[in-house]
């Protein structure tokens, strides 16, 4: 345990930050000046020395994320407003405490967390460290660099965007999403669910409608968008009819499946008690069915948003997301654009995740759930 | 071969055909009111199959009937030279090539990302929600934004409506191939380390052939994914090629059947695709020993 | 030299429900060419221990040498071959391609490759049999064909973990009387666990009758057969005065829990 045992992130930052001493200053002009840039190197060697010290692995990841990331807060700062101030020893910092960072989830990957509250917050601290630095490095590459704002603005001017179109944004959500997606997901999922038991009751129909579902799920089924705008006029209705057509074949098909999924022993123990074909279905082959309809839901929540978006393509009202997103591109607003995707992403997760959700509340029985 | 008959081939036919006649019975339903506004116009009283083969035969109907839709195809499909602007094998082949650069792409780097995630801690844990997620976006929103961004990058032509199927196609391979490179038993896996095998014979020896099913079954998703980011693709650009394309010039000038037509081509593209993809699965596993089906 | 050399052997594994002794205080020792069983009711640590012989598993407590060395260092130098409960071919390739398995990580040259997969298929009568794939052979054949696969290499020691456990008696019956003439042919140390009474009888030079909570060694006994057993040496007195000690050392252990 005693000594110096130095990661090869940490040598390797060590190495470019002393680089980076060479080739001061940080930006052209600087922000901050000189002492901005002592602290950053300071901070930095302060992380990678208590990183390689004897310490406990709690001591050791709080210093590796105050460094990393005060280290990058102060980096970002010193560029100022200007664009492409940057000069190679930026990049060299940056690259450093980003290492950081990177050795920082090797820490916390390898803790056995004790609890489970513990564990749980290993889970979600992880993964959210590696977005916040897709978001630093772009932001600093952007920034750095002085890439043209038309071809990527900076996640912060997004963020500021966001910030103030509220009301447009809240009004293009409400359009899209709260009447053409969930109206149109409800029906499509509904109307697939219904068609899947009733030809479940008939062999015939069970061993046609299965293969043609299966089928018609792997076709374009978007490029219905154009005619059901023709057939239902520019407002949602048109959209949700799309994502009606889209979200119908996965929910046929997985829920066709679920109700062959329950096994012969199963169904065999069923008989011996002379159940009824409703008794079955609803005692053993719904339940057992569950993981497939699970499935097709959450297939069709990320279906449904793409029909309604890109049916908005082919003629909306002057509200909604995809309407948005095609005319801003026109006009060259990426970061409406931009902050247009961003809620979309945050709609579809929230999305996702609710379903996942109640998933596992129903299915908590099932082997992937349980995590055996 | 009759059991396969009886079991597959009638049902799925009878099926087809009553899709066929529910498509014509909506047509007529579809059309009829248009037409009744027309021959009032025009002072006329047709018997009810005059009028019945009128609603059949509207230049731009709502719906048109399936026989138009086939006669137009056919047209467009086997009469008209491969070069023409017009050609249905035209329009396909443009879709197809830039459905097929992305599918190489995203089948690649599903593969890459995949097996970092299983041999990297690191990767698995910071990545793998973020693929997830990936998935959650409505990434097709994104096509515009990506066209007219490479556009002003001065790139353009097949590759940004190939990224764009790079991204949808990438997902379903990643997530396959994680699940196949984890298929190996316990016992497997506890087999090669008694053999002090090194991770790169455990790789290639074990984990790479048992991935191989679940590799197939992911990419035919992944290739029907990748045929509807590459017509999306086409939507926004004004492309003036491929099926997306002739969708949106369909749409413009009300050409119902042209519009038809144009999905009936997708859709044999993509059945296409995904039988050959299924068939080429089916020839490499059982050259891998897979038992028969 | 012992082959297998344990002392004071421990193993706790923490799980959810707290503190698991799967092994606890486990003295035994095994020598060059033995055939020892090792027999108890499920949970008393017999497959975790040859487990931890071939360094699958890592002791809390206590020592173990395998060839003298550390078991990390046994299955570094490919001291011992294994042969699990399922065959666990690799469906991918064929019966001989499956024994070469082994033979390809170990580096072996590829003429000596195909001299080793004729060698050891013909040792356990799977001659004929080598361009089929695993799903084309009965439940007994490939399990010989993984003992094949343990005997590829030039390992002494074999390592078997209730290899027959999923197999009917008639076919039980006839391997175990195979793998007696395997034995004695190749002169190798057997490490063999079960829960068949009979089986560990019959089969063994040594039996080690374990029990559970903690998993421990209750009786080592050594067995007084000839070496030369054919199979009706079960209906023998010896025999069965054997088996019997094996079951009351069983019963012990069970009512230590009780």
């Amino acid at each position: 345990m005693s000594g110096l045992r130095v990661s090869w992130q940490g040598g390797l930052a060590a190495l470019l930050a002393l680089a980076a001493l060479l080739m001061l200053p940080i930006a052209e002009p600087s922000a901050g000046g000189p002492s901005v840039t002592a602290a950053i190197l300071l901070l930095v060697a302060l992380a990678i020395a208590v990183d390689a010290a004897p310490a406990g692995t709690m001591v050791r990841a709080a210093a590796l994320l105050v460094g990393a990331h005060a280290g990058v807060y102060l980096l970002l700062g010193d560029l100022g407003s200007v664009n492409g101030a940057a000069r190679g020893a930026f990049y060299l910092l940056l690259v450093s405490c980003w290492l950081l960072a990177w050795r920082l989830v090797s820490v916390l990957s390898s803790i056995r967390a004790a609890s489970r509250t513990g564990e749980v917050a290993l889970r979600l601290v992880i993964p959210f460290l590696f977005g916040v630095w897709i978001l630093v490095l772009w932001e600093a590459i952007v920034r750095g660099a002085g890439i043209p704002f038309v071809l990527l603005p900076p996640p912060s001017a997004i963020a500021a965007r966001i910030g103030n179109s509220l009301p447009i944004l809240a009004a293009d959500v409400n359009q899209t999403i709260f009447k053409a997606v969930l109206v149109g997901y409800v029906m499509g999922c509904g109307a697939g669910f219904l068609a899947a038991i009733a030809a479940d009751r008939f062999v015939f129909m069970r061993r046609g409608l299965l293969p043609v579902g299966n089928m018609v799920s792997a076709l374009p089924i978007i490029g219905v968008a154009p005619i059901m705008v023709m057939w239902f006029g520019f407002d949602w209705q048109s959209k949700a009819a799309v994502v009606v057509i889209m979200t119908f074949f996965p929910m046929l098909v997985n829920t066709g499946a679920g109700l062959a999924a329950s096994g012969h022993m199963e169904r065999d123990l069923m008989r011996t008690y002379a159940s009824g074909y409703w008794q079955t279905l609803f005692k053993l082959r719904l339940p057992a069915a569950m993981p497939f309809i699970f499935n097709a839901l959450k297939i069709n929540s990320t279906l449904a948003l793409i029909g309604a978006i890109v049916a908005e393509f082919f003629g909306t009202p002057v509200v909604g997301m995809g309407f948005r997103i095609s005319t801003e591109v026109g006009r060259m607003n990426v970061d409406m654009v931009w902050a247009e995707i961003a809620v979309a992403a945050l709609a579809g997760s929230v999305f996702y995740g609710v379903i996942a959700l109640l998933e596992r509340a129903v299915t908590f029985w099932h082997p992937s759930i349980r995590g055996g | 071969m009759t059991d396969r008959f009886r079991d597959k081939i009638l049902p799925v036919t009878a099926i087809l055909l009553a899709i066929v006649a529910a498509w014509y019975v909506g047509a007529y339903m579809l059309n009829a009111p248009f037409q009744r506004d027309l021959d009032r116009r025009a002072g006329e009283t047709p018997t009810f199959s005059e009028f019945v083969v009128k609603t059949m035969t509207q230049p731009k109907p709502t719906l048109p009937a399936p026989h138009q839709v086939a006669v137009n195809f056919y047209e467009n499909t086997f009469l008209r030279s491969v070069t023409s602007a017009r050609s249905l094998v035209y329009h396909s082949w443009v879709t197809l090539s830039s459905t097929l650069a992305g599918f190489a792409m995203g089948t690649l780097l599903g593969i890459v990302i995949a097996v970092g995630i299983v041999h990297v801690t690191t990767l698995d844990r910071s990545l793998m929600p973020w693929i997830i997620t990936s998935q959650t976006i409505p990434i097709l929103a994104l096509a515009p934004m990506i066209i007219v961004v490479l556009a002003a990058v001065g790139i353009t032509g097949l590759l940004p409506k190939a990224l764009i199927s790079t991204y949808l196609s990438f997902f379903p391979v990643a997530v396959g191939m994680v699940k196949g490179l984890r298929s190996p038993d316990a016992i497997h896996l506890d087999l090669m380390r008694t053999y002090n095998a090194s991770k790169a014979e455990t790789f290639w020896k074990l984990r790479l052939p048992a991935s191989v099913p679940f590799l197939f079954a992911s990419m035919k998703v992944a290739v029907a994914a990748s045929l509807v980011g590459a017509i999306v693709g086409e939507l926004p650009t004004g492309a003036v090629a491929g099926i997306g394309s002739k969708l949106l010039s369909g749409s413009y000038y009300s050409q119902t059947i042209d519009m038809f037509a144009a999905l009936v081509a997708g859709s044999v593209v993509a059945v296409l695709l995904v039988t050959a993809v299924g068939l080429t699965g089916r020839i490499v596993e059982r050259a891998m020993g897979a038992r028969p089906a | 030299m012992s082959v297998v050399q344990a002392q004071g052997l421990g193993l706790t594994f923490n799980t959810n429900d707290g503190p698991v002794h799967a092994l606890s205080n486990v003295n035994l020792t095994i020598e060059k060419g033995e055939f020892v069983s090792f027999i108890g009711p499920s949970g008393c640590g017999k497959t975790t221990f040859l487990r931890v012989i071939a360094d699958l598993e890592q002791p809390t407590d206590g020592t173990i040498t395998v060839n003298g060395l550390s078991p990390r260092e046994a299955r570094e130098a490919r001291g011992y071959g294994y042969v699990f409960q399922a065959a666990g071919l690799f469906p991918w390739r064929t019966i001989e391609r499956n024994v070469a398995l082994p033979l390809e990580i170990m580096g072996y040259p590829k003429v000596e490759i195909a001299q080793r997969i004729a060698r050891t298929l013909d040792l356990v009568n799977l001659k004929g049999f080598e361009k089929k794939f695993p799903w084309q052979l009965s439940g007994g054949m490939q399990q010989r064909a993984s003992i094949a696969r343990a005997l590829a290499f030039d390992a002494d020691l074999l390592l078997m973990d209730e290899p027959f456990g999923a197999l009917d008696e008639i076919v039980r019956d006839h391997l175990n009387e195979q793998l007696l003439q395997l034995w004695d042919r190749t002169n190798k140390t057997i490490c063999f666990v079960t829960h068949s009474i009979p089986e560990a009888v019959y089969l063994s030079t040594k039996i080690v009758v374990m029990s559970p909570r903690p998993g421990r060694v209750t009786d080592v006994i050594e067995s007084t057969l000839p070496k030369e057993r054919p199979l009706d040496i079960r209906e023998s007195p010896e025999f069965l005065a054997i088996a019997a000690r094996v079951r009351d050392g069983l019963r012990a252990g069970h009512s230590y829990d009780d």
